[in-house]
C-alpha cells in the first residue's frame, strides 16, 4: 500500500518545525516514529498535505531524574526506555507499560511522545501517564506550555494539542518512598491493541494505609479512562482484597467499551475489572505492602 | 510533490536515489536497488517479512519513508553472506531447518543478527520475545528457536 501524495519536511530545529506547522495548518502532521502514522496514512484511514518529520532535531530523546521529576523528551524511542536501568528500576509501572506496546520491532521506532499524541485510547502509555499524574509539554508558536495529563486526552483521536504544537517532553512526578506501580494488559498476541489494559500507581502511608492511588484503564472507552470514583474508594484504607475488589468494581463502572472481535461490551468490561484488581495488587506489592 | 535526492548506505556501499517523499523504505529497496531478498508480507506493519536493520536496530521497512533514510545504514539479507560464506545465522536456519516456505526468512535472520549482535548468549525466552514481531505461519518457531541457537554458539566460538 502506497499513501496519497505528501510533502515531507525534515527540520533540524524545534522552531523551524514549529514555523512550518504554523504555515500548512490542519493539512500538517507531525511524523515522530511513524509506527501510527505511516499505517494511518498507507490504509488511507487518514490524510496529510505535509509531514514534519522531528526525527533529525537534536535534544528530544533523553530520560532523566532531575528536580524531583523524571523526564522524558518527546521522542524518546520506546526501546530507550525499555532499556533504561532508571525506568526499570525507579518506575516499575513504565517497564511494564512498553513491554507490551506493539512489538520490539516497532519499539525500535515507535516514541512515548507520539504513543500519547496519537490520542489513541487502545495506545497504552496514555493509562499509565494517567495513573502517573504526568504533565505534558508542549512547544508552539507562541512558546512553551504544560499540560496536566488529565487535561490532555479529549477525545477519539483529539488531544489538547493544537495543529501548531509539537510534544517535547513527557514529565512524571518521582515517586515518594512506600510508592509501587504496575501495568497489566489483555492482548490476543503480542502487537495487539489491549482487549482491556490497568494501570495503577500507589503509595502507601506509614500505617500502611493508600495515602495517593492512580488507576486507570486502556482500550474501554473514547479515551484513556481514570476513575476518581475509584480512587476516592481506596484513600485512607488498607489494601485488603475486599477494598481493592471494590474499587475495582469502580473502576470498571467508569468505562464504556465498545464491542468488537476482542469482545463484547459485558466481557471487556468485566476484563476492565479484573485487570484493574491486579494491576492495583501488584502495585501494593511493589510498594511493599502486603 | 517535491522529490528528494537521498544517499543510504546499504550493506556497506553508498547508494544514491530521487525519491518520492511517499516511497517507502521497503520500495526503495526492492524496485528502485533491485534487492529483491527484502519481502513484503501484511504491509500493514504486523508480520515483519520487510525488516531490515537501520543504524543497526531491526525495522519493518514497510513502515518507514525512504527519506527517512537519508543519510543512514540499511542493512538486508543480501548483505549477510561473505565471500561466499553464509552468515552464522543463515548457516543455522540451514543446518536446523529453520524455514519451509522461505517467506518470513529474510526478516528472522535480520532480526536474528540484530539480536545477536547484541547479546552473545540469548536464552530460549530471548530469542522468542526477539522475533515476537516476525511472523513465519509454516514452522511452529521451534527450529528457527533451535537456529538462532546453532548461530549464538557458533560465534561464540569465534
Amino acid at each position: 500500500m502506497i499513501p496519497a501524495g505528501f510533502d515531507y519536511h525534515a527540520p533540524a530545529t524545534l522552531s523551524e518545525a514549529v514555523a512550518l506547522l504554523s504555515r500548512y495548518g490542519e493539512g500538517a502532521k507531525v511524523l515522530s516514529g511513524g509506527q501510527s502514522l505511516l499505517p494511518l496514512l498507507k490504509l488511507r484511514l487518514g490524510h496529510a498535505e505535509h509531514l514534519v518529520d522531528i526525527g533529525r532535531i537534536p535534544g528530544l530523546e533523553y530520560i532523566k531524574e532531575e528536580g524531583g521529576m523524571l523526564r522524558i523528551g518527546g521522542r524518546t524511542r520506546e526501546s530507550a526506555l525499555e532499556q533504561s536501568e532508571l525506568i526499570r528500576g525507579r518506575y516499575p509501572i513504565l517497564y511494564d507499560t512498553v513491554r507490551v506496546i506493539a512489538d520490539p520491532l516497532v519499539r525500535n521506532l515507535a516514541t512515548v511522545g507520539g504513543n500519547l499524541a496519537h490520542g489513541d485510547p487502545g495506545n497504552d502509555h496514555p493509562a499509565t501517564m494517567l495513573a502517573l499524574g504526568a504533565q505534558v509539554v508542549a512547544v508552539g508558536p507562541s512558546g512553551e506550555r504544560v499540560i496536566p495529563i488529565d487535561k490532555f486526552f479529549l477525545g477519539l483521536f483529539t488531544t489538547a494539542l493544537q495543529p501548531d504544537e509539537i510534544l517535547t517532553e513527557i514529565r512524571v512526578p518521582s515517586p515518594p518512598p512506600r510508592s509501587g506501580g504496575a501495568y497489566v494488559k489483555l492482548e490476543r498476541k503480542v502487537g495487539d491493541y489491549a482487549t482491556a489494559a490497568a494501570a495503577a500507581q500507589v503509595t502507601l502511608g506509614a500505617n500502611g494505609v493508600f495515602d495517593h492511588v492512580g488507576l486507570a484503564l486502556t482500550n474501554v472507552g473514547p479515551t484513556p479512562v481514570r476513575s476518581q470514583d475509584a480512587e476516592d474508594a481506596l484513600i485512607g484504607k488498607r489494601p485488603t482484597d475486599a477494598v481493592i475488589a471494590e474499587a475495582a468494581r469502580r473502576a470498571a463502572d467508569a468505562s464504556s467499551p465498545t464491542p468488537d472481535r476482542r469482545g463484547s461490551v459485558e466481557y471487556k468490561r468485566d476484563m476492565a475489572r479484573v485487570l484493574a484488581g491486579r494491576a492495583l495488587k501488584q502495585a501494593v506489592q511493589r510498594a511493599g505492602g502486603q | 510533490m517535491a522529490t528528494h535526492k537521498i544517499t543510504v548506505t546499504v550493506n556497506g556501499a553508498a547508494r544514491e536515489a530521487d525519491v518520492e517523499s511517499r516511497l517507502l523504505l521497503v520500495h526503495l529497496l526492492r524496485e528502485s536497488f533491485r534487492l529483491t531478498g527484502t519481502h513484503i508480507g501484511c504491509d500493514t506493519t504486523h508480520c515483519g517479512a520487510c525488516t531490515v536493520l537501520l543504524d543497526g536496530q531491526p525495522v519493518k521497512s514497510c513502515t518507514v519513508l525512504a527519506v527517512q533514510a537519508d543519510g543512514r545504514e540499511v542493512s538486508t539479507v543480501e548483505g549477510l553472506e561473505r565471500d561466499g560464506k553464509l552468515h552464522p545465522v543463515q548457516e543455522g536456519f540451514w543446518e536446523k531447518h529453520g524455514l519451509q516456505c522461505g517467506y518470513c526468512t529474510p526478516g528472522m535472520l535480520m532480526t536474528g543478527c540484530a539480536l545477536l549482535a547484541r547479546t552473545k548468549e540469548p536464552s530460549e525466552q530471548d530469542i522468542r520475545e526477539a522475533i515476537s514481531g516476525n511472523l513465519c505461519r509454516c514452522t511452529g518457531y521451534v527450529n528457527i528457536v533451535q537456529a538462532i541457537q546453532y548461530a549464538a554458539a557458533k560465534l561464540r566460538e569465534r
